[in-house]
C-alpha cells in the first residue's frame, strides 16, 4: 500500500455528529486551495455525510479507508484556477491516452496528490504531484513521450510548462481523471 | 434548553393524526430512502453541514402554527441545529435518539380480547415498530404468553411481559428474517421457552431450535386459546402462518395488508413463486373468511387503522388486495419477479445473522437495520 501524504490530519475520532463535519470545516480553511487533509473519525455517518458536505462546498472527497474502527477519510479543498483556458500548446484527449498507454515508450504522469492517486488512476501511471515535480524530475525517463494528467487538466498543464522547458517530450492530457472512463487502479 | 421529543410521542402524533412539520437534517440520500412517514407530516430537508453558518436562510420555510420536529440520524446534529433555531426565536423539538431511535420503536397496541365466552379472556398485543414497518405479536392467556416474529430490541418484550407477570413459553418466528434481526431466539434464552422455527428455512442455523411444522400446536394458558401453524411458503420455503384461537391469521411476511410478500429474498425467485401462489390463492382461500389477518408488515402509513393497528379481515383482504387478486398465473410471475423494490439494507448479512452464523455487535446490528423493511412487492 501506497503512503498517502496529506497537507494536514485532523483528529476527529470519538467525535459525534455534527462534529466530524464542524471540524474539518474549519480546518478547511486554514488550507491553500488544492491541499488535501485526512480526517480521522470513528462516527459511521461521517461517510456518507462527508461525501455529500464536499460535493454541495465544491471540494473533492477522494475516498475513505477503514482501518478497524477508524475511517480515514480523504478531501482535497477546491482550487478556484481550474478554469483558467491551458497555456500549453500540445494536447491529447483521454481516449488518445487510452489508444498509447501501452506502448513501450508512453510514460504516463499523474501529478495530482498521493490521496487522490491512491483511491483511482490510470494502470502503470507514475505519481508526482505538481508540488514535488521539480526535485523528483530526475525520476523522468527522457527517452519516453510524457503523458501529463491530472483531474481537470490545469495541474498538468502547469507541469507540461515545466517539463517542456527542460526538453522532454510532453502532452497534456485534457479533460483528465475528473472524465477519465477506462480502466483504473487503486492502492488503497 | 431544547426539548427532546420522544419516538413514543411522535409515534401518537402518527396515530392520532395529527400535523407536524419534520426538518430532516440528514444528508439528501438517507432522507430520501428512508424518513419519518406520517399522514398529516410535512417535511423539510436540509442537511446539517449547510446549516453549520447559520438557519436565517430556512426560516421563512418553517411554520410557526404547528409542532416542528428537527430530526437526524443519532439526535446531535439535530440537537445542534434546533438550538440555532431557538436562537432565533423559534420553538422547536428534536427527536431523542434520531432515525436510530425511531428503527428501534416498539408500540404496543392491543387488539382486544379472545375467546369471548370463556370466562378468562385471552388477548393479542401487536408490537408496532412504526420506523420500519416491522409487527410482531404477543399473545397472552392466564399469565402465559408466546411471541410471534419478535424483533432484536428484546427487552421491550421482556419488560412488557414482567409488567403484566406473564410467563413466556413459546417464541416463534415465521420464517428466517432477511430485513430485521430476530429477538426470538435470545427471548428464548432468557426465559427458558422454547424457540421455533420453520426447518426448511432453518437449514444453516447453527443452533438448537424446536421444528415449526404444518399443523404444530401450542396451547396457551389453560383455556383453549391455541396456536396453529399452517404451512404457507413462497416469501421462503419455510415461511409458516398461524391461525390464533380460530380467530386470527398471522400472515409473516407472505401476506401484508396492501401488497404480498416478495420471494426474492432468498435469491430463489423463480423457485419459490408458484409456492407462494399457491400459499396465496389455495391455502388461505380455504380458511375461514371472518379471520382477521395479521401480517408481520406494513408498507405505508395509511395501512393503520384508528388505534393504530394493522389488522383487516381475510375475506375484505380477498377482494381489495391486489396481489390476491391476479387471475393470469404469468401476470403473477411477472409481478413478483420483475419490477421488485431494492431489496433491504445489509439483507444477506441480516440472514446469515439469524442463523447465528454472524454475531456482529449492537452497533452494527443498528446499522444493518438502518431504513425501511422492503419485504413486499405491490
Amino acid at each position: 500500500m501506497q503512503t498517502i501524504k496529506t497537507d494536514i490530519v485532523l483528529d476527529a475520532r470519538g467525535l459525534a455528529c455534527p462534529m466530524p463535519i464542524v471540524r474539518t470545516k474549519k480546518t478547511m480553511k486554514t488550507l491553500e486551495p488544492g491541499q488535501v487533509v485526512e480526517v480521522q473519525a470513528t462516527d459511521k455517518g461521517s461517510t456518507a455525510d462527508l461525501r455529500a458536505w464536499a460535493n454541495s462546498t465544491g471540494n473533492q472527497y477522494l475516498g475513505t479507508i477503514e482501518e478497524g474502527d477508524v475511517l480515514r477519510h480523504y478531501v482535497r479543498k477546491s482550487s478556484g484556477d481550474e478554469q483558467e483556458a491551458p497555456a500549453f500548446k500540445s494536447i491529447v484527449t483521454n481516449e488518445t491516452v487510452e489508444t498509447v498507454r501501452n506502448n513501450p515508450d508512453t510514460l504516463i504522469l499523474d501529478v495530482r496528490e498521493t490521496a487522490e492517486y491512491a483511491f483511482s488512476h490510470i494502470p502503470n501511471a507514475v505519481n508526482i504531484p505538481l508540488g514535488e515535480l521539480e526535485t523528483r524530475i530526475g525520476e523522468l525517463d527522457t527517452s519516453k513521450t510524457i503523458y501529463v494528467v491530472c483531474r481537470t487538466g490545469s495541474r498538468s498543464d502547469l507541469a507540461c510548462q515545466q517539463l517542456d522547458a527542460k526538453g522532454f517530450n510532453v502532452q497534456n492530457v485534457i479533460p483528465g481523471m475528473s472524465d477519465w472512463t477506462y480502466e483504473t487502479n487503486q492502492t488503497v | 434548553m431544547t426539548h427532546a421529543m420522544t419516538t413514543k410521542e411522535v409515534t401518537q402524533k402518527i396515530i392520532h393524526r395529527e400535523k407536524m412539520f419534520i426538518l430532516d437534517v440528514r444528508n439528501e440520500e438517507a432522507f430520501q430512502d428512508w424518513k419519518i412517514e406520517g399522514e398529516q407530516f410535512s417535511y423539510l430537508n436540509v442537511p446539517y453541514f449547510d446549516l453549520l453558518d447559520g438557519v436565517e436562510d430556512i426560516l421563512d420555510q418553517l411554520p410557526t402554527d404547528q409542532a416542528v420536529l428537527v430530526v437526524c440520524a443519532k439526535e446531535g446534529s439535530s440537537i445542534f441545529v434546533a438550538e440555532l433555531l431557538e436562537e432565533a426565536g423559534r420553538t422547536v423539538s428534536y427527536l431523542s435518539g434520531g432515525m436510530k431511535a425511531w428503527s428501534e420503536h416498539l408500540e404496543p397496541i392491543s387488539l382486544g380480547s379472545l375467546n369471548e365466552t370463556g370466562a378468562d379472556r385471552g388477548e393479542v398485543v401487536q408490537f408496532v415498530r412504526i420506523g420500519k414497518g416491522c409487527l410482531s405479536y404477543m399473545i397472552i392467556s392466564e399469565g402465559e404468553a408466546v411471541l410471534v416474529d419478535a424483533a432484536r430490541m428484546t427487552d421491550v418484550y421482556l419488560d412488557y411481559a414482567n409488567e403484566r407477570q406473564l410467563t413466556i413459553t413459546h417464541v416463534f418466528d415465521t420464517h428466517l428474517h432477511a430485513d430485521h434481526i430476530s429477538g426470538g431466539r435470545e427471548i428464548a434464552e432468557k426465559t427458558g421457552a422454547t424457540y421455533w422455527l420453520p426447518p426448511k428455512d432453518a437449514t444453516d442455523v447453527t443452533f438448537e431450535y424446536a421444528a415449526l411444522e404444518d399443523g404444530s400446536r401450542v396451547q396457551i394458558g389453560d383455556t383453549k386459546i391455541d396456536v396453529r401453524a399452517l404451512y404457507s411458503p413462497g416469501h421462503t420455503i419455510g415461511s409458516t402462518s398461524f391461525i390464533v384461537d380460530e380467530r386470527y391469521l398471522l400472515t409473516g411476511d407472505i401476506l401484508f395488508i396492501d401488497s404480498i410478500g416478495r420471494p426474492d429474498l432468498a435469491g430463489l425467485a423463480e423457485d419459490w413463486v408458484g409456492d407462494l401462489r399457491e400459499s396465496l390463492y389455495k391455502t388461505y382461500r380455504e380458511l375461514a373468511k371472518d379471520l382477521v389477518v395479521l401480517p408481520a408488515h406494513f408498507m405505508l402509513i395509511e395501512e393503520l387503522n384508528e388505534d393504530g393497528s394493522v389488522a383487516e379481515k381475510l375475506d375484505i383482504l380477498l377482494v381489495n388486495n391486489h396481489g390476491l387478486n391476479i387471475e393470469d398465473e404469468e401476470t403473477f410471475r411477472k409481478m413478483v419477479t420483475e419490477n421488485l423494490p431494492p431489496q433491504p439494507n445489509a439483507y444477506q448479512e441480516i440472514r446469515e445473522t439469524n442463523m447465528g452464523k454472524q454475531t456482529p455487535d449492537l452497533e452494527a446490528q443498528r446499522e444493518m437495520e438502518v431504513g425501511p423493511n422492503r419485504c413486499a412487492v405491490r
